[in-house]
C-alpha cells in the first residue's frame, strides 16, 4: 500500500433504492491509526424492515484500506447471512473480495466457541472444595510414590544418575553456604543485641551467651534454614521439574522406563536430606559467632567467658533435638518442591505457579511441623 | 550497492557477517528480498538459517555488515527508530511463541493495543477477523495450551498479521504439520501475498514448500559458512552449478536428465 502522507477522512453512506437493494458506499481511507465511520448504525440499519432484497458496495472513491475495513465488511457479511440477505461483493476491491472469502472459508465449528458464564458463589465454593481435595488427593498420592522410591532405594533398585546427585549435593549445599551464612550469622547478632540490652538491667549479661546458644542451636537455625532452602532449593527444584514437564522431559524418562520419581525427585531429596543438618549445624556455629561478637562489643566479658559460658548451656540433647528437626524440614521442602513441580501444568504460567507454591507450601510445612514437634519435645521433656 | 539499488528492494543484505562471541556461523551473506517476494531460507541443520532471521527481525546485531529495509539502515540508527521499523514486521516463530497466560485474542489484541488508538470492541473484532482468516473462527477465548500444535501455528500467524505488517517472517512455519495441514499453510501464505502485497521470509528445509511457494531464496552452507547460491528454488533445482545445492533439492538423489546432462 503506498505511503502518501495525506489522509482523507474516511466515511460511509448507506442508501436503500426503490428496487430493495441496499447500496453500501466506502470512500477515504479506511486506516487503524485514523478516524472511522461508526459502523454500527451502519449495520443496524441492514436489518430494518422491510429487509432490504440484496447488498451491495460502492468503493470507487475508497482509497488505502486495512483490516479495519475487513472487519466491518465481515460484520455486514455475517449480519446479511443472519438475515438470509444475499451479499454481492462484486463492488468491493479485489484483495477484500479474496479476503473476505478467505475469512469465511472455514466456517465456525459447533460448539467450538466458549460460553463465558459467571458462577454464583455456591458454585465457586464448591470449585473451590473440588479443588482443594484433589491438590490433597495429588499429595498423598505423590507421598505414597515417595515413600516407594525410597524403600527401591533402600533396596537398591532404585535407578538414577550418580552424576545428578552430587549436582544436587552442590547445589543446595556448597552454593548454600553464602546466604546461610550471612543469614545465620546477623540472627546471631540480633539475637545477642536484643538480649543483652534487656539481661544487663538485671546484671544478668553473660547469659546473653545462653539465650543465643540454646535458641539458635535447639530452634532458630533449623527454622531459618529451612526458610532459606525453601525460598532457595525448593523453588528450583519446582521450576526444574515443571519446565521438565512442560518439555515432555518427564513424559521421556517414562517412556524409557525410568520412573521420574527415583529418577528426578530422589536424588533431590537425598541431596536435602544431607545437606539440611550440615547446613543447620554450620548455622548454629555462624550465630553463636555472632551472638558473641555483639556480646563483646556490648558487655564487659571475654571471648573465653563467653565460650565456657555457651558450653555450658547447650546439652546434647539441644543439639540432637534441632538436628532433627533440620532433618524434618529438610524433607518438606523436598515435599513441597518436588510435588508441586511434578504437579505442574502445562504452561510458563503453571511453572511459575509451581514455583510459588513450592514456596508457600515449604514454608507452611516448616512452621507446622516446627510446632507439632516442639509439643513433642516438651511433653518428652527433651 | 548504490542507494537507488537498495531502495528498489525491500530488503538488502551486504557482506552480513553472523556469529557468537568467536564462533563464526555465516560470513560475507549478500543477498536482496524483492517486494512481494517469497524469500526462502534453505540449507541443512545448523547452517545458521534460524540466526540469519534472528539478524533479520533486530533479536541479534551483526559482527560485521549491513541490512537495509527499503534504503534505511536496520543496524545504523538508533534503538527507537529500530523499534519503528519493527512494527512493520510479523513475525511467527518455529512454536506459535504464544503467550501461554493470555487468550487467543489477547495475543493478537496485544500489539493493537500498545501501538493503535482502536477501542477494546474493535481489538476484539480485528482479533476474531484475523483467527477466521487462518480459520479458527470462533476461538477467540481459548488459551494456548488449549488448542492443538497445528492450531498455535495458525494463531501465531493471526498475531503475526495483526498490525498488517509489510514483511512477514516465518521460522519453520510447516515444521510439526501433517502434509494436509502444511498444504493448507502454504496456501494461506500465498493467498496473503496476493492480497496484501505482503513480503514474505521463510526458513524452511520442506521441499513441497520451498517449490510450491518460494519465488526467491539463498541457499546456506554449514561448512563453507557462507552461501552457496541465490535465486528462484525451482532454477537453482533445474540448472544450478553447485552440486550441494543440487543435492539438496533433489534430496540427495541426483536425477537421470540432470546428470545425463553434466
Amino acid at each position: 500500500m503506498p505511503d502518501s502522507a495525506e489522509t482523507t477522512k474516511a466515511s460511509l453512506l448507506i442508501e436503500r433504492h426503490a428496487s430493495g437493494v441496499l447500496l453500501i458506499q466506502a470512500s477515504g481511507d479506511w486506516l487503524k491509526d485514523a478516524d472511522r465511520p461508526d459502523s454500527a448504525a451502519a449495520i443496524a440499519a441492514l436489518t430494518q424492515q422491510p429487509l432490504p432484497s440484496a447488498i451491495e458496495f460502492d468503493t470507487r472513491s475508497l482509497g488505502r484500506w486495512d483490516t479495519t475495513l475487513m472487519t466491518f465488511l465481515t460484520a455486514v457479511r455475517r449480519r446479511a447471512d443472519e438475515a438470509n440477505i444475499p451479499m454481492d461483493p462484486a463492488g468491493l476491491p479485489a484483495g477484500a473480495q479474496k479476503l473476505l472469502q478467505l475469512a469465511f472459508a472455514v466456517p465456525e465449528r459447533a460448539g467450538a466457541r466458549k460460553v463465558a458464564g459467571h458462577d454464583n458463589l455456591l458454585v465457586k465454593v464448591g470449585k473451590a472444595t473440588q479443588g482443594f481435595l484433589a491438590a490433597s488427593n495429588e499429595l498423598v498420592t505423590f507421598l505414597g510414590e515417595l515413600a516407594l522410591s525410597f524403600g527401591r532405594l533402600f533396596r537398591g533398585k532404585a535407578v538414577f544418575d550418580r552424576a545428578d546427585l552430587l549436582t544436587f549435593l552442590d547445589q543446595a549445599g556448597a552454593q548454600a553456604l553464602g546466604i546461610v551464612s550471612l543469614i545465620s550469622f546477623l540472627i546471631g547478632v540480633i539475637f545477642a543485641f536484643v538480649g543483652a540490652y534487656q539481661m544487663e538491667q538485671f546484671g544478668a549479661g553473660i547469659y546473653v551467651a545462653n539465650l543465643v546458644a540454646v535458641a539458635m542451636v535447639r530452634e532458630m537455625s533449623a527454622i531459618m534454614t529451612g526458610i532459606i532452602m525453601a525460598g532457595r532449593t525448593g523453588a528450583a527444584f519446582a521450576a526444574q521439574l515443571g519446565t521438565m514437564k512442560v518439555n515432555e522431559e518427564t513424559d521421556a524418562l517414562r517412556t524409557l522406563g525410568l520412573n521420574p520419581i527415583d529418577f528426578l525427585v530422589l536424588p533431590r531429596a537425598i541431596a536435602l536430606i544431607i545437606m539440611m543438618p550440615l547446613l543447620t549445624l554450620y548455622a548454629s556455629l555462624l550465630a553463636i559467632a555472632g551472638g558473641m561478637l555483639a556480646a563483646l562489643a556490648m558487655l564487659d566479658i571475654s571471648i573465653v567467658q563467653y565460650l565456657e559460658q555457651t558450653r555450658s548451656a547447650v546439652r546434647l540433647n539441644d543439639l540432637f533435638g534441632g538436628l532433627f528437626k533440620s532433618l524434618v524440614y529438610g524433607i518438606m521442602v523436598t515435599i513441597a518442591g518436588c510435588q508441586q513441580g511434578m504437579a505442574c501444568g502445562n504452561s510458563a504460567q503453571a511453572v511459575g505457579q509451581a514455583t510459588t507454591g513450592a514456596v508457600v507450601m515449604g514454608i507452611l510445612l516448616i512452621v507446622i511441623s516446627a510446632s507439632v514437634l516442639t509439643v513433642i519435645y516438651t511433653v518428652l521433656g527433651i | 550497492m548504490v542507494e537507488a539499488e537498495r531502495s528498489e528492494n525491500h530488503i538488502s543484505v551486504e557482506d552480513l557477517t553472523m556469529a557468537y562471541g568467536d564462533f563464526l556461523i555465516q560470513r560475507d551473506l549478500n543477498f536482496a528480498v524483492r517486494r512481494g517476494d517469497i524469500f526462502i531460507i534453505m540449507g541443512g541443520s545448523g547452517c545458521g538459517k534460524s540466526t540469519l532471521l534472528r539478524h533479520l527481525i533486530g533479536l541479534q546485531r551483526p559482527a560485521k555488515g549491513q541490512v537495509f529495509y527499503d534504503a534505511d539502515s536496520f543496524w545504523q540508527c538508533s534503538d527507537a527508530e529500530r523499534d519503528l521499523m519493527k512494527r512493520r514486521f510479523g513475525v511467527l516463530f518455529q512454536s506459535g511463541a504464544l503467550w501461554s497466560s493470555m487468550t487467543l485474542a489477547e495475543n493478537i489484541g496485544l500489539p493493537l493495543r500498545q501501538y493503535t488508538q482502536l477501542n477494546d470492541a474493535e481489538i476484539r473484532d480485528i482479533a476474531a477477523y484475523k483467527l477466521a482468516l487462518v480459520g479458527l473462527t470462533g476461538f477467540e477465548d481459548y488459551y494456548p495450551n488449549e488448542i492443538s500444535g497445528g492450531m498455535k501455528k495458525r494463531a501465531g500467524l493471526a498475531r503475526a498479521m495483526a498490525m498488517d505488517p509489510d514483511i512477514l517472517f516465518f521460522d519453520e512455519p510447516s515444521a510439526g504439520l501433517d502434509p494436509i495441514s502444511a498444504k493448507l499453510l502454504d496456501d494461506l501464505i500465498l493467498e496473503l501475498r496476493d492480497t496484501l502485497q505482503t513480503t514474505i521470509v521463510i526458513v524452511t528445509h520442506e521441499l513441497a514448500s520451498i517449490f510450491a511457494i518460494g519465488t526467491n531464496s539463498i541457499f546456506l552452507d554449514a561448512e563453507t559458512k557462507t552461501q552457496l547460491a541465490t535465486g528462484n528454488p525451482r532454477e537453482l533445482r533445474d540448472n544450478c552449478a553447485n552440486e550441494k545445492v543440487r543435492a539438496f533439492l533433489w534430496r540427495g538423489i541426483e536425477p537421470v536428465a540432470a546428470s545425463g546432462a553434466k
